[in-house]
């Protein structure tokens, strides 16, 4: 500890580079106290591996055996097949019903039902309707991606702008101009948002479908050297995962920013200078011909 | 390109909006929103329908748009009867309603863009339009980036845009501050004289009405009916001091006369 007390000592360093020491130091001392646990039998080896054992495991699974490549190949193909097919009936799905008011008053008792039934009970009964394989995998995940954003997509598509929907009207606008230029636009925020924790979902459907299935696969690597009490090989999977998790969030919110550029001033400027400089490239264009 | 200019002087004596006996109820007849009115708007005249809330007002610019249908009499646009919505006329609301994701030009854009493929044309328009509600230098600007008041006079470009010679203004400037309201008053009617449009301005604030209009439509509430239609005799253009004059004052105590609100 005495090394935190130090840090403000320190000058001529910002507010946010000396939190970010404290959060390190903070971090190593823990990683210290847990390998000093592990190293004098404080701690049980079963349930916590030692820092260094896992880092040894990482090292293996990564390079000297090399195995983990192929199981994350496996499980993040099944992530992204499940994910787009799931998203896609989803939007597509909550689009046609958001816009039907006759379709969205049948399907609500259902989708209600639906709502609260947790999906994951149903992977067995997938899985015995499909067969085992990559078949069932898929539509366990998309079981598990469907519904954020096809929820998302009804409510953004029924709350529309009143007032919006009543100009569309005025200028004559066909429904599928409508649905083009007012209505999905404008929800794609809240689409964005149902997208965010399908794909977090996605990645707890994959590890489910191969629990269950136990072939290959992240899921399955775990469950393998849980099994083998390799408690560190497991824990340098579950890491993964961690940061996998991690790149989805950034990478989404990253992806949020770009679509729903409006929702944001960075945004705002960089595709209004984009725009400002298409027009003034066409106009050119016109004095040209 | 369209011309901007007055309507010849035969025009203005061409009807374009007739009403007979238009009336509107909801709930089966159980809420009476308008009754019996009847009234002829001329082509290129200045209109304010002026009267307390529930006096039907807005329920007769929605009318006309064919945003809402009528339930009794008769009405027509241009000689043709309304029997849902039109493009013969253009409507603007106290919300400015513009699409967030769209750049101010590309919201003046939009009544095009639904009617067919924009050409240069539309776009060097649009870029005139702007201009003449004074955001030549905001084009590229996002609706979140300008203020109320900007806001509306994209929304009003937008609206002149369609090239509809009527529009039907729901209390545009409502919600802006009241220095903001008077200068954008003065500049409407600049602008909806240069265009020649027939314009029907709901209010309810009663100078407003007056300063702005030819004739004045006063409505009065429970249920909503057009009480009387009041000619505005002042010459254009006019200035904020016409209000301080005994001649409009004597107005506006006649329409107050008529709502009963002294």
């Amino acid at each position: 500890m005495a090394d935190m007390t130090a840090i403000p000592a320190a000058g001529g360093i910002s507010l946010r580079q000396r939190r970010l020491l404290t959060h390190l130091g903070i971090f190593l001392t823990l990683i210290l106290l847990w390998e000093l646990g592990a190293g004098m039998g404080w701690l049980d080896p079963l349930f916590f591996p030692a820092p260094s054992a896992i880092l040894t495991s990482v090292w293996r699974i990564y390079v000297s055996q090399g195995n983990i490549w192929y199981h994350l190949y496996v499980s993040l193909g099944l992530v992204l097949a499940g994910f787009t097919a799931g998203s896609i009936l989803g939007i597509g799905l909550g689009a046609v019903v958001g816009m039907n008011a006759v379709v969205r008053r049948f399907l609500q008792p259902y989708v209600i039902v639906l709502e609260a039934t947790p999906r994951i009970a149903v992977a067995p009964l997938l899985i015995a309707a499909l067969g085992f394989g990559v078949t069932s995998k898929i539509a366990i995940i998309m079981l598990v991606c469907f519904f954020a954003p096809f929820i998302n997509t009804l409510s953004g598509v029924i709350n529309v702008d009143r007032d919006r929907m009543e100009l569309m009207r005025s200028l004559g606008a066909s429904k599928m101009q409508v649905l083009r230029k007012l209505v999905l636009p404008e929800a794609v925020p809240v689409i964005m948002a149902g997208e965010r924790l399908a794909l977090t979902s996605a990645l707890s459907g994959v590890l489910v479908a191969e629990f269950i299935q136990r072939d290959q696969g992240i899921g399955t690597l775990i469950l393998t050297y849980t099994r083998n009490l390799n408690m560190a090989s497991a824990f340098a999977c579950i890491l993964t995962l961690t940061l996998i998790g991690f790149l989805i969030f950034k990478g989404m919110e990253k992806l949020d920013h770009h679509i729903a550029y409006w929702k944001n001033e960075a945004g705002l400027r960089r595709v209004g200078a984009k725009r400002a400089r298409a027009w003034a490239m066409s106009q050119k264009g016109n004095a040209h011909a | 390109m369209q011309p901007l200019g007055k309507m010849d002087a035969t025009a203005q004596t061409r009807t374009v909006i007739e009403g007979r006996g238009v009336g509107k109820s909801f709930g089966g007849g159980s809420v009476i929103a308008l009754e019996g009115a009847s009234f002829s708007i001329q082509a290129g005249s200045f209109v304010s329908l002026v009267g307390p809330s529930g006096c039907g007002k807005s329920t007769l610019l929605r009318l006309i748009s064919g945003l809402i249908d009528r339930t009794s009499g008769q009405l027509t646009v241009h000689g043709r009867d309304v029997t849902g919505p039109h493009t013969d006329v253009g409507m603007m609301f106290q919300r400015a309603t513009l699409l967030e994701w769209r750049t101010a030009i590309e919201n003046v854009l939009l009544p095009v863009e639904i009617q067919r493929t924009v050409t240069a044309a539309d776009k060097a328009r649009a870029a005139e339009l702007l201009a003449m509600v004074g955001l030549k230098d905001f084009a590229f600007s996002f609706p979140s980036q300008l203020s109320g008041g900007m806001q509306q006079r994209v929304a009003l470009a937008r609206l002149l845009q369609t090239g509809v010679d009527i529009l039907l203004l729901d209390e545009p400037f409502g919600a802006l501050d009241e220095f903001t309201r008077e200068r954008l008053n003065i500049e409407l009617m600049r602008i909806v004289g240069e265009v020649g449009a027939t314009t029907l301005f709901v209010t309810h604030n009663i100078l407003e009405a007056i300063f702005l209009a030819d004739e004045v439509m006063v409505m009065t509430p429970r249920p909503g009916r057009l009480a009387r239609m009041v000619h505005v005799p002042f010459a254009r253009p006019r200035t904020p001091e016409l209000t301080l004059t005994p001649e409009f004052n004597a107005l506006v105590a006649e329409v107050r006369d008529i709502l009963g609100t002294h």
